[in-house]
């Protein structure tokens, strides 16, 4: 394993510190508990809106804590959800008293421990919605398995309902727009190599020089099935298609592509990615209004991708170009 | 013999070395089917109890687990800080301020801990979780806490080797629930991380009676 780190037990702790002074203009930095907010938070007036899960996704969710979008992200050990005495302290701190939204991808263990962390606030007279989010449609969704996992539609409803916050909307307007949201958007993705959990010291999964895994997560959890490796094309298919049928996307649709490097793979395989399936939405009749490519949640070092595919509306589009001020995220401003 | 606040600090100083020395062997087994990280949390977790119990020494049994619960909570993440946490904080409820426990109370304790898994988990039996390890163990430890000459060393022997049964039979299983579920299939043949790790934990109670 060769990694920049000083030693895998400090990996969180000394990264998101050096976050914090690399973008000292926009978030202020809690050491412990480990909780990142927004410089001005809490915003009076506003919804406050709260993100976290385990680290080793980054940019996803610190890089997100702005104006426009996320008040909060509280960062768990590596691919580990963050626990109730984090997350109750930064729902206290971004609330203005207009209550905090819960953004949570689905896994077990964030569930659990968001559950514990709302209720707590709750307890605190703080008004808690969560907006859960499940668009991997890797996942069968059926009482066989956890559910399906939350992976690129995080970020997507992070600015959305970000946006929705900042224009003042109440607490069960941002987490309805949420929700709404989450319901239009799905996410497959392919790791082309495993990632390696610092701590653990060897890759989290094998997979053989001319294999890839499809149906990956962001944990560095194996996927669907494993195939022989195949081209662009060929990778961009497999995944456009499931995402596609189970949204159900008709001729005549407008959507917001994004196409998300896992941490290992260029920019410029992304965008053959990227125009692949442009092309297929093309034969479709769907209309590609909004696009976003980049590495925006990722899994370590995973060379892979994951394709999102969200139908827009007149107000999600308006909600998307909407300003945005983050380490991560830049626009409008 | 009954179970006091001695035997409670010695079974969580167990688990502390139990999950220390067992750290690498929870992190392979969480690697084909989960991420990897069951052994570093665990670890941490476990350490964090120690810290606390050096802290503020506990009186009761009760109060020992208490504090366990709620150090897991909040330092382990992932799944098994809630589960664990939920497990130690109903075992200390069925202690109450008791200062020594016996046969029937220590088998009640450990139902209630079975009991509080499966409420925050939602998982049943067979599903390929921690409590295809605890409900053998309940079971076990009513049965044998029911037996006339029953005692307690024998009823936390009777836990923890059904839990390391059940942790065994996990195997062959297809998860249904937490993160080796997305694998469906793929998941036989490998054995539940948060089972093996109760099974751990069971078998420091033994230890700690000895």
């Amino acid at each position: 394993m060769k990694k920049l780190i000083n030693d895998p037990r400090s990996v969180v702790d000394e990264s998101v510190e050096g976050f914090g002074l690399a973008h000292a203009d926009l978030v202020t930095v809690s050491a412990d508990p480990k909780y990142v907010t927004r410089k001005d938070a809490p915003v009076s007036g506003k919804v406050g809106l709260l993100s976290g899960g385990g680290s080793g996704h980054e940019p996803l969710h610190a890089g997100y804590v702005g104006r426009g979008m996320l008040d909060a992200a509280v960062p768990g050990a590596v691919f580990t959800s963050p626990t109730p005495d984090q997350i109750l302290p930064a729902t206290l701190a971004v609330n203005s008293g207009a209550g905090v939204v819960h953004i949570v991808k689905n896994y077990t263990g964030d569930v659990l421990n968001f559950e514990t962390a709302a209720e707590l606030a709750q307890a605190e007279g703080v008004e808690v919605r969560t907006v859960l989010v499940n668009d991997d449609v890797a996942v069968e969704d059926s009482l066989y398995t956890a559910g399906r996992r939350g992976v690129g539609g995080t970020v997507l409803v992070e600015k959305i309902a970000g946006a929705a916050a900042e224009r003042g909307d109440s607490l069960d307007a941002v987490a309805a727009i949420g929700d709404h949201v989450n319901s239009n958007v799905r996410t497959m993705g392919v790791a082309l190599t495993a990632c390696t959990v610092p701590h653990a010291g060897s890759p989290s999964f094998d997979l053989a020089e001319d294999e890839i895994e499809i149906g990956i997560g962001i944990h560095g959890e194996p996927g669907r099935h494993k195939i022989p490796m195949e081209n662009a094309d060929g990778i961009t298919d497999r995944l456009l298609e499931p995402v596609l049928s189970d949204l159900g996307i008709a001729s005549g649709e407008k959507v917001l592509l994004f196409v998300n490097g896992m941490g290992g793979t260029p920019l410029s395989e992304l965008y053959i990615v990227y125009r692949r399936a442009v092309q297929v939405l093309a034969e479709r009749g769907a209309t590609v209004e909004r696009s976003l490519v980049g590495n925006y949640i990722t899994a370590l070092e995973m060379q892979g991708c994951s394709i999102s595919v969200l139908r827009l509306d007149d107000e999600l589009t308006q909600l998307w170009d909407a300003p945005v001020h983050t380490a991560a995220l830049r626009w409008g401003v | 013999m009954l179970l006091d606040v001695k035997w409670a600090v010695r079974w969580l100083t167990m688990c502390a070395e139990a999950m220390a020395e067992n750290r690498v062997w929870l992190i392979e087994l969480d690697r084909p089917i989960g991420d990897s990280d069951h052994g570093e949390n665990m670890d941490r977790g476990f350490q964090a109890v120690l810290e606390k119990l050096a802290e503020t020494p506990p009186e009761t049994p009760g109060a020992a687990l208490k504090l366990t619960a709620m150090t897991l909570m909040s330092k382990v993440g992932g799944a098994a800080g809630p589960l664990y946490g939920t497990a130690f904080l109903r075992a200390a409820t069925a202690f109450g301020d008791a200062l020594e426990v016996d046969p029937a109370g220590l088998a009640t304790a450990l139902v209630a801990a079975r009991d509080g898994i499966v409420a925050r988990g939602k998982a049943e039996s067979g599903d390929k979780t921690m409590v295809d390890a605890w409900t053998p163990a309940a079971e076990a430890a009513q049965a044998a806490a029911a037996d006339a000459t029953g005692n307690v060393l024998a009823v936390l022997v009777a836990a923890a080797e059904a839990a390391e049964a059940g942790a065994v039979a996990t195997d062959p299983l297809v998860a249904r629930k937490g993160r080796a579920s997305y694998l469906g299939e793929r998941s036989a043949g490998h054995r539940d991380p948060g089972a093996a790790s109760s099974a751990l934990i069971l078998r420091a109670a033994v230890g700690a009676a000895a």
